[in-house]
């Protein structure tokens, strides 16, 4: 039992990292990848894509009691598999197509393309969220500054 | 009051072509697209986002360019389609703490671990009108690739002073209850902070700005430093019921301030400083620390300072006011037709005047006699 959960949790933790990529794909970037491989495996739609909007929440003083920020865009959708496998994805914004295509990556994440398709799609998209990142990273640190504190003259 | 009026369908056509027409000015000039103005006039997407309360870049250009650059009217449209999107939930909250900083620096230690990242700002440039930008194809050439970097550890400038018990803790609950949702129900007072917080967060940007000003001047004075100000991106995430996980959705890019103010102290604590806090979406940070300085001077009976009658501590006040679209429904209702209101404004009038020369007259007649 013991062991099940440990496997139930690493393959949570493995799903919500994908889905996260997923999410955070640029989005002609993920449509670009996915053209690539060829035609879209048959599926149902189990929620049609819907737009709407998640409340996004902060805490009070960074660190405190939760308060309600403001709304974010989010389309959600989730379809199932001729194997019968469910994919499902909640990504920001109002791209019908790119929660589709999360979504059926999601599905096929979970089973025998799984190896394929990160390579082929979810390795890049890492590669160039972490390249944007470190980019980004590296402009602030170009703008680090070390401010010296001038003698005032009083004493 | 307003009295609904018929008629006039021909000439509201026609002023609405017109404004159609003016929207896009002169034809000879080139239309700007949605992305240009997403793009290089960010700063005006990032208000309506904020004020708008709805973190879309896209759709909040879309509303500049159909606001004709009136950011409230902007704000107001925005406004507007969110009520026409279904809920889905709330989000975990957003951990700022892990924020990836474009834009982080401290007024209060020169010395902060992370260093004083000061991204894209115009603190320090001239303020001069750069008429370089007005030569068009000027382009600046794309900066040179870097040496990718990993963000820096960024902690809370707030935390060090936390760790020698110098300032108000601002601990996690240990049941965590749910916050007041100002899009939900109606603002009811007293509000407690979080209502406060989501109020202040969409509220005016110029009457924020004001209230906090006023406290620096010395209405509700509690003399802030800008303890932390950062800004950066933070990943959303949020609880999916079928899944029975939290999975991220995106990120936004937010502004926050934390500030540090001046001590309180009671019998049971020594004097510490105490803490406003701020947080907008996009790069905003005026209104960030405007927020900061008015959550700080809001919080005095929480604090145990007296009530010096300062519009800033006033919530009563500032929460019915700080929002542009319920006081711009307001205040620009009266230009619509009041005719029938108006109407008998003017016989009652009218009569007054009628009523008072008539007692004059008598009033000179009887002083004659």
């Amino acid at each position: 039992m013991a062991k099940d959960t440990v496997e139930k949790t690493g393959d949570e933790a493995a799903r919500r990292a994908w889905m996260s990529l997923l999410a955070k794909a640029p989005e002609a970037e993920l449509k670009r990848l996915w053209a690539a491989r060829g035609e879209e495996p048959a599926f149902d739609w189990l929620r049609n894509p819907e737009i709407g909007g998640v409340m996004v929440r902060g805490r009070a003083g960074g660190t405190g009691a939760a308060f309600n920020l403001g709304e974010m865009t989010v389309t959600r959708c989730a379809l199932r598999l001729a194997d019968g496998t469910v994919g499902y994805a909640a990504v920001q914004g109002r791209d019908r197509d790119k929660a589709r295509i999360a979504a059926l990556a999601d599905a096929l994440m979970q089973g025998a393309e799984a190896a394929t398709l990160r390579a082929e799609l979810l390795d890049p998209i890492e590669a160039l969220l972490a390249e944007r990142a470190g980019q980004r990273a590296a402009r602030a640190a170009k703008t680090k500054v070390d401010f010296f504190t001038m003698v005032r003259g009083e004493d | 009051m307003y009295v609904a009026v018929k008629g006039g369908e021909k000439a509201i056509d026609n002023a609405h072509d017109w404004l159609a027409e003016e929207r896009r000015g002169a034809p000879d000039v080139a239309e700007l697209s949605v992305a240009q103005i997403r793009e290089q006039l960010a700063l005006a997407v990032n208000r309506v986002m904020t004020e708008g309360s709805l973190y879309d870049p896209d759709l909040a250009a879309l509303a500049i360019k159909q606001a004709r650059g009136d950011l409230i009217e902007a704000i107001f449209l925005i406004r507007a389609y969110r009520t026409t999107l279904p809920r889905f939930g709330y989000s975990v909250p957003v951990e700022t703490g892990e924020m990836a900083c474009d834009r982080r620096i401290s007024a209060t230690f020169k010395d902060v671990p992370g260093g004083q990242v000061l991204g894209p700002t115009f603190d320090y440039t001239h303020r001069l009108l750069d008429f370089a930008l007005e030569a068009e194809g000027l382009e600046r050439s794309a900066p040179e690739a870097a040496e990718a970097e990993a963000h820096p550890v960024m902690p809370r400038v707030t935390e060090f002073l936390n760790k020698e018990g110098l300032i108000q803790h601002e601990p996690r609950p240990a049941v965590e209850s749910v916050p007041g949702d100002l899009t939900r129900e109606p603002l009811q007072l007293p509000a407690d902070r979080a209502l406060r917080l989501q109020a202040l967060s969409r509220g005016d940007e110029g009457f924020v700005l004001s209230m906090a000003y006023s406290t620096q001047r010395g209405y509700a004075k509690n003399h802030p430093f800008v303890g932390e100000l950062r800004i950066g991106s933070v990943a959303v995430e949020m609880e999916i019921p079928e899944l029975g996980f939290a999975v991220e959705m995106g990120e936004v890019v937010l502004t926050e301030c934390e500030t540090v103010n001046q001590f309180t102290g009671s019998r049971t604590e020594p004097p510490q400083f105490t803490r406003g806090y701020g947080l907008t979406f996009g790069q905003t940070e005026r209104k960030a620390i405007s927020m900061a300085l008015v959550d700080r001077a809001m919080r005095w009976q929480e604090l145990g300072e007296d009530d010096k009658g300062a519009p800033a501590q006033d919530e009563e006040f500032v929460l019915y006011h700080c929002d542009n679209i319920q006081a711009t429904g307001f205040l620009e209702h009266i230009k619509l037709p009041h005719y029938v209101d108006f109407q008998s404004e003017l016989e009652l009038v009218r009569r007054l005047r009628r009523e008072a020369e008539a007692s004059g007259q008598a009033a000179r007649q009887e002083a004659a006699e």
